[in-house]
């Protein structure tokens, strides 16, 4: 599967009580839950956000709370994809839970904001078009990649 | 090969006579547990998969205590959907409103998790049962759908951070203190994806109640899980409450540590964590040295970190006979039912009261910024809490001071940051 998208970035230690912040989680609904996506530390996120668009963060991107508000907010704002050097492990196994795209890359420092990026989600490879750049993204092991291709951890178990 | 004590947890409920760091293993799962946030996206989950029955409803707990007592219509709507999904797949241990406590107090309290246990909760904070010698880790909903459907979970082997704990407290100084340092020292993901392993000779001067406020925040650092020996004070505590039989593991002495980390206890001073991270933190030494202050327009004395009756009677002592200082409101929230009515019976809700402070039935509440003291713009709290990001307690321009009970306390009567002296 490839993803082609333009980046919204963020630093290190972005938390999911700022990815969607607890007044907002008297709702399971995720259309309602991505009206209020980053608002906290970008305000303006919800109007630039494009579908297809992808977040790239440093290190321990999704730490603090387990709401798995965050990744539902994040896919139904119509982020395609989010690259960091780290996850924390809550939101690494929520985010491939509800089948939203996650990479682990070492070199995800040198993705800049509006950066167009090309991904081959299951060669795990990251072309840089605007920096004419490519990273190799950390590979998934099978029993992941199997949640991943079947969009989800209770796919995966009914698949089973 | 040796192993950790979570790898001993681990490779027994996988059923393998050994694992090793970063291997995937599949674990049964002695308990399960779900909130009034987190359990609707369970719940949803389970049905859009078509499941039909939980697997092991005796080992399911439910509790209802972010947004309760409930704060607004969506949030009763939410406590009613898990009500009716635990009446009607006859979840065993299900709390509501007067019965309830904040979740990661009431389980231990309550005897629902013992030693050797493996469990999963959809809540970050699930990690504080450690402090009794179980492998338990916060998940999220899906997680723990999928284990409420098959009574498993999947999990990567972690590897593991051995912390050394030597001497002994110096006054006011407690649980809080030695997890704020730990976290300042190795950074708000010093310990991801591993568990933290606490061991050495100050374990046993250490209390079950600071024990638990050690673990709770293992997290914070990053960890999978925070895991105690089991001792003496273990047994005495998990004895008079268990509703099950127990099994104590132990690390292997050779067992391998990817990294090793002593505190001296004794070093330890009243320390606060600045906004915005846990990792952020300073004495009050310090503060007090450079002649800063840092005044406040709230104190929040509760949570499932320091919401506990050694928190409690922390702070009574130090509000005896004072009063709140004059713009400042505190908040003090007992963390279960039954930490209420003995914080009743000791008299320490007498002080409070007496000292000007509110005092709350048992709700998560403000420290998530639910409700029951909301910040404004520009308000600032000290809170015994244990998250201090942007907007955590309310407005994204509001600030949160995470302190132990001590420094919180005498903060709220000087209406500043401050030492506990008495």
């Amino acid at each position: 599967m490839t993803i082609q998208g333009t980046v919204h970035q963020y630093a290190d230690n972005v938390d999911t009580d700022v990815i969607i912040p607890a007044r907002y989680l008297n709702t399971a609904d995720p259309g309602e839950l991505a009206k209020h996506c980053m608002e906290d530390i970008d305000a303006d996120f919800v109007r630039r956000v494009r579908p297809g668009d992808i977040i790239a963060a440093r290190q321990n991107f999704g730490c603090g709370s387990s709401r798995e508000h965050a990744p539902l907010a994040i896919k139904a704002a119509g982020i395609s994809l989010v690259i960091a050097r780290s996850f924390a492990r809550i939101f690494f196994r929520n985010a491939l839970n509800i089948g939203l795209p996650i990479l682990e890359c070492p070199r995800a420092d040198e993705i800049n904001a509006g950066d167009e990026l090309r991904v081959d989600l299951s060669a795990g490879l990251i072309e840089n078009l605007t920096q004419g750049t490519a990273y190799e993204a950390e590979p998934f092991p099978p029993f992941l990649r199997d949640i991943i291709e079947k969009g989800g951890l209770m796919e995966a178990i009914r698949g089973s | 090969m040796a192993m950790t004590m979570t790898q001993k947890i681990l490779a027994t409920h996988a059923g393998l006579e050994e694992v090793r760091a970063g291997q995937l293993i599949e674990a049964e799962l002695d308990l399960m547990l779900g909130n009034d946030v987190t359990t609707p996206v369970a719940v949803n989950e389970l049905e859009r998969a078509g499941v039909t029955s939980l697997h092991a409803p005796e080992k399911t707990v439910f509790v209802l205590d972010h947004f309760t007592p409930n704060k607004d219509i969506r949030s009763a709507e939410h406590c009613g959907q898990v009500r009716a999904f635990a009446k009607k797949h006859g979840v065993r241990h299900f709390y509501d409103v007067g019965r309830m406590g904040i979740e990661h107090a009431l389980l231990p309290e309550q005897g629902l998790v013992v030693p050797g246990d493996a469990v999963i909760g959809a809540d970050s904070h699930t990690c504080t049962y450690g402090a009794l010698g179980a492998f338990s880790t916060g998940v999220g909903s899906t997680d723990l759908a999928a284990g409420l459907a098959t009574g498993k979970a999947w999990f990567k082997v972690p590897g593991a951070v051995q912390v050394v704990l030597t001497g002994s407290f110096q006054p006011h100084v407690s649980g809080k203190d030695v997890i704020l340092e730990l976290i300042g020292r190795i950074g708000v993901d010093g310990a991801l994806y591993r568990s933290l392993e606490f061991t050495g000779p100050a374990i046993a001067g250490i209390s079950m109640d600071s024990r638990l406020a050690i673990a709770n925040m293992a997290i914070e650092c990053g960890a999978k899980n925070g895991i105690f020996p089991v001792d003496d004070l273990t047994l005495a505590y998990v004895k008079s409450r268990a509703r099950r039989d127990w099994r104590i593991f132990g690390a292997d002495e050779d067992a391998v540590y990817d990294e090793v980390i002593e505190i001296d206890l004794g070093t330890l001073r009243p320390t606060v964590a600045f906004p915005h991270l846990p990792s952020n933190t300073r004495t009050v030494d310090d503060l007090e040295a450079k002649g800063e202050c840092i005044s406040l327009d709230q104190v929040v004395i509760g949570s499932c970190t320091n919401g506990r009756l050694e928190d409690l009677r922390i702070a009574a002592a130090l509000m005896k006979g004072r009063v709140v200082a004059g713009d400042l409101r505190c908040v003090i929230i007992p963390a279960t039912q039954q930490i209420w009515l003995e914080a009743l019976r000791e008299g320490l809700l007498e002080i409070f009261i007496e000292a000007g402070a509110a005092v709350s039935t048992p709700t998560c509440g403000p420290c998530l910024g639910g409700h029951m003291g909301i910040l404004a713009a520009g308000g600032r709290a000290v809170a015994t809490t244990n998250r201090n990001f942007v907007g955590r307690m309310g407005h994204p321009e509001s600030e949160v001071y995470l302190a132990g009970p001590a420094v919180a306390a005498e903060s709220a009567i000087q209406g500043y940051i401050a030492q506990p002296k008495v």
